[in-house]
């Protein structure tokens, strides 16, 4: 309990130190790099809970971006709903994909998941490319606020939202760290076998985590429209997302909650830097590279290296 | 004697090759029941079939007087049929502790962690609580199976070879562990190779022979058996 107030306590004040940055920072390429790092903290801690505790790799995190970012532009244009109501949307849109996802594949064991992650990408692609409602292949201009009253711009607002955000995914995995289903999750990726014999209800807590997973990937999704005021498929569907959601875990550590966190900070910023730097281009190359030299030399990651 | 458990006509093929043909056979409560048989006859096969880990082709597996098989292993687990494995499963990147806390909070228990720490105390492995399962030794292993297998409080325990590479002094360790579980009321069924162990904790011995049952009743007139000779005595 007491580590929890402590949490709790740490998590106000990345918030309140991301609004007081959104109120009094000047530079806007930080404010992205912000928003595209928070957004990682989110994507890589979504990941971790099916991939890190439960086992199961998706390699399709691209596609549960997209459903939430897709499902606030196709809500924001049919009926121009607040932003609350737009990444709860996302949420749903990317939990519905989850458990889906999870029922039809996660019967079966290990690899076909993840190969099942893959198709998904290429089938949503097709979906959005022949979808003219939300832009189709041309992408779509949204339109939507550009002040807020007490951030000053609309992007900044949607800064220190991605930072509360961040913030209730972080909590979220650290709870399933150290709840019975997040002990469930691991005896599935230590031994699908014994976890049964052991009374786990397996398949249910792999739709389940694909569920949380989702979830939590839809919702990180469902701003991003909305912060370019732009979307087309491959900001959305962008392997980036896929390749980095699964290496910040893995660099950071997969056995701790703080791991993803780690992952994401340093390997976003360091992506963040490259783009400003050399090209967006080299983004995923250096992250492969990266993620290559980590599972031959550090296989548990920065926490592993750290004796955690 | 009323039955814990009953396997009636079960069948399992794996494609064309027939791993149990028609098997039979009853746990009474609180009963302790010995299995031999050469490699590759069926054993560890039949185990699955009650536990619930492979579905048969033809046959019934009842548990307690009820028709258990349509459930899942998870559930069969949950209801009281507990087994360890061949070749040990420990969840290896958990501590011994979360090992045992696992089937604890599947079942409700009120306090996982203290009853997973007396556990460990009764199975001799308390020192070992916070190491990483991946790190036990072959007997410890063993230990923590039948530990993990038990957490639950079953009623009927299958013990898969537990004693297979295990030295003299260790195999007593555990079989004197699977006598004290049945001492409180848990029929076991014991799979073993060591004929010392089988005579010495059986009060019924089956062997099984190319997916049959060839030979049943106590244990000296099974090891007597001619037929049992020729198949698994090799004499
Ligand atoms: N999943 C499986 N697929 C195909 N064949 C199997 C499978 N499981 C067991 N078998 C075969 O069934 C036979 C019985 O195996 P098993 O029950 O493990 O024997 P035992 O435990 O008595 O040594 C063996 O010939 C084995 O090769
Ligand atoms: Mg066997």
């Amino acid at each position: 309990m007491r580590s929890w107030v402590r949490f709790a306590a740490g998590g106000l004040v990345v918030l309140l130190l991301a609004a007081l940055a959104a109120r009094w920072l000047a530079n806007d390429y930080l404010f992205f790099a912000a928003f595209v790092v928070l957004q990682f903290v989110v994507l890589a801690t979504a990941w971790n809970i099916l991939g890190g505790y439960g086992g199961y790799v998706n390699f399709g995190t691209g596609a549960f971006v997209a459903t939430g970012a897709y499902a606030a532009v196709a809500l924001q244009k049919l009926a121009d709903l607040p932003l609350p109501l737009l990444v709860l949307a996302g949420t749903a849109a990317g939990a519905v994909l989850g458990s889906a996802l999870g029922l039809l594949t996660l019967r079966l064991r290990g690899i076909y998941f993840a190969i099942a992650t893959l198709a998904i990408t290429i089938i949503l692609e097709t979906v959005v490319l022949n979808w003219d409602y939300v832009g189709g292949a041309r992408g779509i201009t949204l339109d939507r606020p550009h002040e807020d009253p007490f951030f000053g711009t609309y992007n900044r607002m949607l800064v220190v939202l991605m930072a509360g955000m961040a913030v209730v995914a972080v909590g979220i995995a650290r709870w399933v760290g150290v709840s019975a289903f997040g002990r469930a999750l691991s005896a599935i990726r230590d031994s699908e076998d014994a976890a049964e014999a052991c009374g786990v209800p397996t398949l249910r807590r792999k739709v389940q985590a694909a569920t949380l997973s989702g979830a939590m990937m839809g919702a990180a999704g469902a701003p991003l429209p909305l912060y370019l005021s732009f979307v087309d498929h491959t900001a959305a569907f962008g392997l980036n997302y896929a390749v980095s959601a699964m290496a910040m875990p893995m660099i950071g550590g997969t056995g701790h909650w703080i791991g993803p966190v780690i992952g994401a900070v340093l390997l976003g910023t360091a992506q963040q830097a490259v783009t400003v730097t050399i090209s967006s281009e080299v983004n995923v190359l250096i992250t492969g590279l990266l993620l290559i030299g980590f599972v031959v030399a550090a296989p548990r990651g920065i926490l592993g290296w750290l004796g955690r | 004697m009323t039955a814990v458990l009953e396997v009636t006509g079960v069948v399992k093929r794996f494609g064309g090759f027939t791993a149990l043909s028609e098997v039979s056979i009853s746990v009474g409560a609180g009963e302790r029941l010995g299995i031999i048989g050469p490699n590759g006859s069926g054993k560890t096969t039949l185990m699955n079939v009650i536990a619930g880990r492979i579905r048969p082709d033809a046959g019934g597996v009842r548990f307690e007087g009820r028709d258990i098989g349509a459930l899942p292993a998870w559930r069969r687990a949950r209801i009281g049929i507990a087994r360890s494995f061949q070749i040990p499963l420990p969840f290896g990147s958990m501590s011994v502790l979360d090992n045992l806390r696992v089937p604890l909070e599947q079942g409700g228990e009120a306090d996982p962690p203290g009853r997973a720490a007396a556990l460990l105390e009764d199975f001799g492995l308390f020192p070992r609580a916070a190491a990483r399962a991946g790190d036990l030794s072959q007997v410890e292993l063993r230990k923590l199976e039948l530990a993990r297998a038990v957490a639950g409080n079953p009623r009927l325990l299958i013990s898969d070879e537990a004693m297979a590479g295990l030295s003299g002094s260790e195999i007593d360790e555990v079989l004197e562990l699977l006598l004290r579980l049945n001492a409180r009321g848990i029929a076991v069924v014991m799979i073993e190779h060591m004929m010392r162990a089988i005579m010495r904790f059986s009060g019924r011995v089956v062997c099984i022979e190319a997916g049959r049952i060839i030979a049943e009743g106590p244990p000296d007139a099974v090891v007597a058996d001619p037929g049992v000779r020729r198949a698994y005595l090799g004499a």
